[in-house]
């Protein structure tokens, strides 16, 4: 069986800079997938490069079996691949129901298709009662759950975030957490980079740590907690250099 | 009620030249009409999708040319422009945007602006075919009387009308506001913002195209520095859209009879006509500064305004 993403021998530079070394790794069916690295390791660069924002400097990309590097983003996003964005890109003068329905559109036949669709997945990220408010007007919360409602709402197969759950109050955090959950029961895959330890630890089926651009380490959340490399990688050589 | 509403008003316009009003009040009113059909274009590229166009003079003067070439040099009637210049049109935007939808910002601005000002030298020089600054003159206009020109650009109105609400009411128009708001969140919800610009230049470029093809055969006469002028043309279509309200339906055509009177008004003043043009500046200033979504746009705020006055 192949895997639904998979990722060979990725390298993307910068200029001289290596922000990606020759990372491989693959994303299952089903799963929630984990990727982790101090700030700076590459995560976000992975994304865009999986997105198609940056076309790998070497290495390829495949979706499904299919090569998708070097497509452009909404053509990957056609293909059943969506993203959130770190730094929040809401479509703020519009309402959040429109920032819905905009993306809704991509695999509805109709204006009232798109609009149901966009109810639904309102509904779904709790995001209904807010759904006439300009984006740029709403708390960053319900910000970081647009981003989600949007992605989702292009019917995705793998859907990507990016620190979706950073800079919220431990309330929102859990209702986000519950969110990702229900997504992952809906039978999309995820892959996350997160920062949040608890977060990462809890919900992932499997990590992929980054460092300096390289794969560190792969494997179970019990795995990655245990493995020395990954705690020097985030706290420094315990003998002290 | 939206589709009906712009049909009666538009109904009701129909019936003014059946009024005894004067050859110059006649010239007003078709010259805002034409100003509110290149305002709605103009705004379908910058109110809606966010791309500002310095240079939509470009369409205006190629519209014109279309038909001045078509009359001049095949001796065929000049309202064959009309049809002529949508070919032509189309073909010089998916060319000019091919080029300039690549840039972004200030980039794209800047583009647009040289490339009215490129093509107004070019008609300028290319004489065998526009006889340069000599200008083509009709030698007998279609109609002596103005109502039948007057019919015939309403027609146009309403039909621009009607294709930009279809277009901003349906899947498109939610993709040109998204490409306004975020270009690269846009690309990554699966919609292709180089398509969607393109349909938005094009359709913006065409629609201004035909308001200049009609222009050659109202006025019967056209040469570069009219129909090519930077703030003649591709300034005030930027100005009425602001006036009146970007990204609203109803806000080129407020900004088109507000700007058009004004300047005719301006203009008639002794001493501070000649500076017209140093009128609109401030006027612009003063409309970014304190109603930034124009007359249309910011009418809640207007209200408010003179509620608040009678109340106290």
């Amino acid at each position: 069986m192949t895997a639904l993403l998979e990722v060979r021998e990725v390298s993307r530079f910068f200029g001289g800079l290596a922000a990606l070394t020759d990372v491989s790794f693959s994303v299952e069916k089903g799963e929630i997938l984990g990727l982790i690295g101090p700030n700076g390791a590459g995560k976000t660069t992975m994304f865009n490069v999986v997105n198609g924002f940056y076309p790998p400097s070497r290495g390829e990309v495949f979706f499904k079996g299919e090569r998708i590097s070097g497509l452009k983003p909404h053509q990957i996003c056609q293909r059943g691949l969506a993203r959130t964005f770190q730094v929040v890109k809401p479509l703020q003068r519009m309402s959040t129901l429109d920032n819905v329905v905009a993306s809704a559109f991509l695999r509805a036949k109709s204006k009232a298709e798109a609009l149901a669709k966009a109810e639904e997945i309102l509904k779904f990220t709790g995001l209904w009662e807010e759904r006439d408010m300009l984006s740029k007007g709403l708390p960053l919360g319900s910000r970081k759950r647009l981003e989600i409602a949007r992605a989702l709402a292009t019917g995705p197969d793998l859907l990507l975030l990016d620190e979706a759950c950073a800079g919220l109050n431990p309330c929102e955090l859990d209702a986000s957490i519950e969110i990702i959950r229900k997504i992952k029961e809906r039978g999309i895959t995820i892959m996350i980079i997160e920062h949040h330890m608890k977060v990462i630890m809890s919900i992932s089926d499997r990590i992929v740590v980054l460092t300096y651009g390289q794969k560190l380490a792969e494997g179970t959340p019990a795995d990655i907690s245990g493995n020395a490399e990954v705690i020097k990688a985030y706290l420094g050589d315990p003998d002290g250099d | 009620m939206q589709r009906v509403a712009p049909l009666a008003v538009a109904a009701l316009l129909a019936l003014v030249p059946l009024l005894p009003l004067s050859s110059y009040l006649m010239h007003i009113f078709i010259l805002v009409i034409m100003w509110a059909i290149i305002g709605m274009a103009w705004n379908l590229l910058g109110g809606y999708t966010g791309l500002v166009s310095f240079g939509h003079a470009a369409f205006f003067g190629l519209g014109a040319y279309s038909a001045g070439i078509v009359y001049q040099s095949l001796g065929w009637s000049g309202w064959w422009g009309l049809p002529i210049s949508v070919v032509v049109v189309t073909v010089f935007s998916l060319v000019m945007g091919f080029v300039v939808l690549r840039l972004r910002g200030p980039y794209f601005n800047l583009s647009t602006l040289a490339i009215g000002e490129v093509l107004r030298v070019t008609a300028q020089n290319l004489d065998k075919l526009t006889q340069g600054d000599l200008g083509i003159l009709i030698k007998q206009r279609s109609w002596t009387d103005k109502q039948n020109f007057y019919w015939v650009v309403l027609l146009m109105a309403l039909g621009t009308y009607y294709v930009v609400q279809a277009l901003v009411g349906s899947r498109r128009g939610y993709y040109f506001v998204a490409i306004r708001e975020d270009q690269d969140a846009a690309e990554s919800l699966g919609i292709d913002t180089t398509l969607n610009k393109t349909i938005a230049l094009t359709v913006s470029g065409v629609l201004t195209g035909l308001a200049g093809a009609f222009y050659f055969n109202y006025m019967g006469y056209i040469d570069p520095k009219v129909v090519f002028d930077l703030p003649g043309i591709s300034i005030l279509a930027i100005m009425i859209v602001m006036v009146g309200g970007a990204a609203t339906l109803a806000g080129p055509l407020v900004g088109s009879l507000i700007m058009v009177l004004l300047a005719e008004w301006v203009r008639s003043i002794p001493k501070l006509g000649a500076a017209h043009m140093s009128v609109f500046g401030v006027l612009l200033i003063l409309i970014i500064i304190f109603l930034p979504n124009g007359l249309v746009g910011d009418f809640a705020k207007i209200r408010r305004l003179f509620a608040w006055k009678k109340a106290s």
